[in-house]
């Protein structure tokens, strides 16, 4: 099992090598720079400005900086927030970003798991009709439409909950952002599981199960779902590095200070650092997930531990 | 011993469109679609308004089935005019279409002012008769506007700006999902046929372009190409033409494992002609299912760039543009969200019953 | 006979089931009556499509949603067909088991032996999970498994599939069920296994005294494990009656054609000076990288000769159809290969191109050896595109009929997708495919193994009146001693990879000579020969 792990970590690696090289030269290939967006700098302050981040030095030369810097551990100072190191950005907005993400991911995974079960238990019933429903209005309405009804009818109409804010993630201000998370996920999760459940009961050994007169939970409990999870848990890995890792949309609209607005506001601005900080979290978030599942996956089904 | 069964049979594809055909929720969705694109191609030439026209003295109307201007809008219309034309209002009165307007002035009334009325959105054809050198009788007829879905904050018709930013929206989810399918399905058959290294390596790229965060890679796009309504759904397409190539790999190398590949190796035929004789026939019932699921991925993925601002320019638009601006405008001008946002759902939700009930006409697990 | 004066333990009575589809009503199981008595086994046995696993599906409920029944099945006086599910389920897996055809699958791969052979233990008796546990251990030794201890802790893809087989008789009859429906549970193994799984379950029917419903598709396989049998075509009993008077007197023609359908005659001996067709020398395959290698052949030789038969006879897993794919160049290998004189082992796909119009290969699976999206005429003519670029389509439909004639088929067929055929028919679309390049040497790789019994005489009758039309030379590869006994000249035993025994067909079958042969030849020909010691 260890070794198992090892080896899924080792070609995690350069994979992740891989995404931070392409990012850094796309971003700086890219036309612009982070001190184009003022009025026009005195060149001479420009120059200095960029000698002191280094952007004076040829492309691989910076690149071979930022990598060293990496494996220290520092991820550079914000070009456009000068006062903050990217790190201290991260620290300050990924709590909250994980905290939303964490909570959308676990309700999605247990209310999209259930619907999906129970539809695949009572096929074209009435439940069936209605989850399918629910799922394919869960994955076609988007959250920047979800979003705004739900602080017009939650915060404006009945006013139970704030418009906004954060309020160092007092519950209140939660529920909005994580139900608008939420809610395309569990629409997946719940596709994913009703399919893969429909599937397993189909599946020669629940005949057996159900010949040899066990209980429907046994049938169900025990042997379909272990086995109809693994879609699921694939999907939830990427699914969860993307959740916990912020939304641009959510944390706009609800006014949160997560981490999702830094991709689409630092990659505008060229905050270079920024972006690739971004990109770094992202990466390693989405690596670790696919370990994670990669974990489970062998714990759920026997046969991966010696393939 | 079998001669019951008739000379000539129903090839996959025929069986297919029969199974679809008895499926009524993906068929409600296909006429629903076909009806779409049929309204958002020649409904804004039929529209009662331009998609670009300002109205200015319309910002902000309610949707209405009844034409504009309404009787209680007339009044304070003629007075505002009026004003602006520095003209003192003494009286007017409605008859049908008509409106007859008692105007005088300190000074001399100046046959120009007419100007002031026509160039409104409410009025047409006025004309001016001078009773004496201050007092005037206008004649104007009252202009019909029909805004079926209101105006939006600059005064433009929603209904025809909802029927073309559908065109702009279908045009690139179609376009888009088509430029993603066809590298997604050469690159997976390719990866899938070659197999061995020449898979590994293909696959490996697949899986750092994977890790790259999603909207970073579109930013990135976007500040290359510029915003240019072209290039936006070859950047879509670009983006999302990763999970086409992992399910073609797959069912490609199932493909190739399968006995009749083996038999047309044996008789000689070459690999070019395995691919496109045996291998790509078998994959287009799984491409086409999930190419009915992509481009209600692209729409989405186009309103969610045109949200955040890297859309079509103005004064095109989009359903995600349209939906940004009614968010937006939420609490008061509520229709402004709820049309596009009704289209682009009912659309999505067409497409999405569509893929499911071409999926199972296509791969009948039930039997 | 006095087990026939007691009540029996199971009477279906005027049972049918009909399943709803898209495409109709179609009746799977039509008024059908039998009874089964304490101690007694009674076969069921029929083609596919005969409806003799459904009626056994009914009785234990198992029928898919879409499956309507009606008549009655009365298990001890109780009409299984109206029980409410909850006393069913109380039924099943104590008073009534069942086993099924595919070992591979029947077991959950997610958990251990042990844990899927407690809970159904656990389920139907009072027991401890200590005590549980200990039943568990007991029917695993029962079975004959060896280290049952070990077993318990294995997962079912640690198993070959007569293991699998076994842990599955051992959770049917852990709760000493009063009946026990076997549904053709020997038709997935390979013929040594299949004498083994055989002679067991006779046994443990005997010392448990229960009875048992065994179905099969193989007439001959149940005569020695069956008390009564019960012969079903399309639905319907066609014939019923003590064992010794279905084989020594049947009455239906049908049973007649059962009891006769294994494939008869023999192959016309080929003229023994006839030029070499296909030499090969130490062919090995190696399949895998290099700490994962495994050698599925080991340095074979081979020598064929025009208008010969050499049939390659093994289990699965026994490396012979990767020597034949090998032999084709269909996978890589190492060793000599020369056909007609000509060394292919190192020519390359163009170079090899001509000679693949000569040397032809036909499949085992019927369905997956033909392309769902092509109309047979396209299939047939598929070489021609590549051989005869030549001929005009009007020439190429010409010869699709003839073929399919050739292979008796309607010609009019050939527009037709291969979906509609039947399993037998689509073999002969295969084999017409590789005839229309008039070939010299036909690689058969189990081509009747898929086929219903009467359906394979057929197919082995037509094969070799081919042979001798067109002077064809065979390799022929299969599992089934009793249709290489009709084609074969030659006869090559595989296991492992290996050559255990080599010699002509007569020869070997009746006096073989290698330990591994002669078992074969014994599970193969005479399932009593097996019965445990």
């Amino acid at each position: 099992m260890l070794r198992y792990s090892l080896r899924r970590l080792a070609t995690a690696l350069p994979t992740l090598l891989a995404v931070i090289t392409l990012s850094f030269f796309m971003m700086r290939i890219a036309p612009g720079g982070p001190f184009d967006q003022e009025r026009a700098l005195d060149p001479v302050i420009r120059a200095n400005m960029e000698a002191a981040y280094h952007l004076d030095l040829p492309l691989w030369h910076q690149y071979l900086i930022y990598l060293g810097n990496l494996l220290r551990g520092d991820l550079g100072p914000s070009f456009t927030m000068p006062e903050f190191t990217v790190a201290e950005l991260f620290a300050a907005g990924l709590p909250v970003s994980v905290q939303l993400g964490g909570w959308a991911l676990v309700l999605a995974l247990l209310i999209g798991g259930g619907l999906g079960i129970a539809a695949a238990l009572r096929q074209n019933g009435w439940i069936d009709v209605a989850v399918v429903a629910v799922a394919t209005a869960g994955s076609t309405i988007p959250t920047f439409v979800v979003a705004p009804v739900f602080q017009l009818v939650f915060g404006l109409s009945l006013m139970w909950l704030p418009v906004g804010g954060w309020q160092d993630g007092a519950a209140r201000n939660m529920v909005g952002p994580v139900v608008c998370l939420m809610l395309p996920q569990l629409a997946v999760v719940a596709r994913l599981m009703r399919g893969s459940m429909i599937e397993a009961l189909r599946a020669h050994h629940i005949r057996t199960a159900r010949a040899m007169g066990l209980s429907g939970w046994s049938v169900v409990g025990r042997h379909a779902l272990r086995s109809a999870m693994l879609p699921v848990v694939s999907y939830a890995g990427p699914a969860a590095a993307a959740l916990l890792t912020g939304s641009v949309v959510v944390e706009t609209i609800f006014s949160v200070p997560g981490v999702g607005r830094y991709f689409v506001d630092a990659a505008l601005n060229r905050d270079y650092t920024v972006v690739m900080g971004a990109v770094v979290v992202v990466a390693v978030f989405t690596i670790v997930f696919n370990l994670i599942v990669d974990l489970l996956y062998a714990i759920i089904d026997p046969r991966v531990r010696y393939a | 011993m079998h001669d019951h069964i008739s000379a000539h049979s129903q090839s996959l594809w025929s069986k297919a469109w029969t199974r679809l055909k008895r499926n009524r929720a993906a068929m409600a969705s296909l006429t629903y679609l076909v009806l779409m694109v049929l309204a958002c191609s020649f409904g804004p030439m039929l529209a009662p308004n331009s998609y670009s026209e300002l109205f200015q003295s319309y910002t902000r109307v309610p949707a209405s089935l009844s034409a504009y201007p309404r009787a209680e809008q007339i009044g304070p219309a003629i007075e505002a005019t009026a004003a602006r034309a520095r003209l003192d209002l003494t009286g007017w009165q409605l008859q049908g279409d008509t409106v007859v307007i008692e105007v005088s002035a300190r000074r001399a009334i100046d046959p120009r002012a007419v100007q002031y009325f026509d160039r409104s959105d409410l009025f047409a054809d006025t004309r001016l008769q001078a009773t004496d050198d201050t007092h005037a009788t206008l004649t104007a007829q009252i202009e019909r506007h029909w805004f079926f879905f209101g105006t939006d904050a600059t005064g433009r018709d929603l209904f025809a700006r909802t029927l073309i930013a559908g065109r702009v929206s279908l045009a690139i989810g179609v376009l888009a999902g088509l430029v993603a399918a066809v590298i997604g399905v050469f690159y997976g058959a390719i990866a899938g046929f070659a197999g061995g290294r020449t898979d590994q390596i293909m696959m490996r790229v697949v899986d750092v372009l994977y890790s790259l965060p999603f909207i970073f890679f579109v930013i990135m796009l976007v500040v290359f190409f510029g915003r240019n309504f072209l290039l936006m759904f070859v950047a879509v397409g670009a983006v999302l033409w990763l999970d086409m190539a992992r399910i073609v790999r797959g069912q490609t190398l199932s493909l190739r494992r399968q006995e009749f590949v083996e038999a047309a190796e044996a008789l000689g035929v070459s690999p070019f002609a395995i691919l496109t004789r045996h291998i790509i026939p078998n994959l287009l019932g799984p491409v086409i299912v999930f190419l009915t699921l992509l481009v209600p991925n692209v729409i989405i993925l186009e309103s969610f760039l045109s949200y955040l601002g890297f859309g079509v320019q103005e004064p095109m638009s989009s359903w995600g543009i349209l939906i940004a601006q009614g968010a937006r405008a939420m609490p008061s001008a509520n229709w402004m969200l709820a049309f596009p946002a009704l289209f682009l759902i009912s659309t999505l939700f067409a497409l999405n019953f569509l893929g499911d009930g071409l999926r199972d006409a296509l791969d009948p697990k039930d039997h | 006979m006095s087990i026939l004066q007691d009540p029996p333990l199971i009477e279906v009575r005027n049972l049918s089931v009909h399943f709803a589809t898209p495409e109709g009503d179609t009746q799977a199981v039509r008024d059908v009556s039998f009874a089964v008595h304490a101690g007694e086994t009674v076969a069921i046995v029929g083609e596919s499509g005969s409806g003799k696993s459904q009626s056994m599906m009914a009785a234990m409920g198992l029928l898919p949603g879409n499956a309507r029944v009606t008549g009655e099945i009365a298990f001890k006086g109780r009409n299984l067909l109206t029980l409410p599910r909850r006393a069913l389920r109380e039924l099943r897996g104590a008073e009534l088991a069942m086993i099924f055809q595919e070992p591979m699958t029947s077991l959950d791969p997610l958990y251990r032996i042990g844990d899927q052979l407690i809970e159904p233990i656990r389920r139907h008796s009072r027991l401890s999970a200590h005590d549980a546990r200990a039943r568990a251990l007991e029917m695993l030794g029962l079975v004959r498994l060896p280290e049952p201890e070990r077993m318990m802790r294995s997962y079912p893809h640690e198993l070959s599939g007569g293991q699998r087989q076994r842990v599955m008789i051992a959770m049917a009859l852990t709760n000493d069920p009063a009946l026990l429906i076997a549904d053709e549970p020997t038709t997935a193994l390979d013929v040594t296994i299949q004498a083994e799984i055989l002679a067991l379950m006779a046994d443990l029917q005997k010392r448990l005294g229960m009875g048992m419903v065994f179905i099969s598709h193989d007439l001959n396989m149940v005569r020695h494990i069956a008390d009564r049998v019960c012969v079903m075509r399309a639905g319907e009993v066609v014939e019923h009656g003590p064992v010794a008077q279905i084989f020594e007197a049947p009455q239906h023609p049908y049973t007649r054609a059962l009891i006769d359908a294994d494939p008869k005659g023999h192959k016309p001996p080929a003229p023994t000076n006839a030029p070499v067709l296909l030499h090969a020398r130490d062919v090995t395959v190696t399949f895998g990288t290099a700490p994962h290698q495994v050698q599925a052949v080991r340095g074979l030789s081979l020598d064929l000769r025009a208008g010969e038969t050499v049939g390659i006879v093994g289990e699965s897993g026994s490396g012979k159809s990767t020597f034949a794919r090998a032999l084709l160049r269909l996978n890589q290998s190492e060793g000599e290969i020369r056909f007609d004189g000509v060394p292919i082992s190192t020519l390359t796909r163009a170079q090899m191109r001509p000679y693949r119009a000569q040397m032809q290969v036909v499949f085992q699976d019927p369905f997956g050896a033909l392309s769902p999206r092509m109309t047979a005429g396209q299939i047939v003519t598929e070489g021609l595109l590549v051989h005869r670029p030549d001929l005009t389509r009007a020439a190429r439909d010409a010869m699709a009929a003839q073929a399919l004639t050739e292979v008796q088929l309607n010609p009019e067929f050939r527009n037709r997708y291969i979906h509609e055929f039947s399993g037998g028919q689509r073999q002969r679309i295969a084999i017409a495919r590789a005839l229309i390049l008039k070939p010299r040497l036909l690689v058969l790789d189990e081509p009747t193994s898929a086929l219903d019994r009467m359906v394979q005489a057929q197919v082995v009758d037509l094969l070799r009146d081919l042979q001798a039309r067109h002077q064809l030379t065979y390799l022929f590869i299969s599992h089934d001693l009793a249709v290489v006994r009709a084609m074969a000249d030659r006869v090559m035993v595989m296991k492992s990879g290996e050559l255990v025994e080599e010699g002509p067909c007569a020869q070997v079958l009746h006096a073989p000579r290698a330990a591994y042969t002669k078992r074969l030849i014994a599970a193969a020909f005479d399932t009593q020969a097996m019965a445990p010691a």
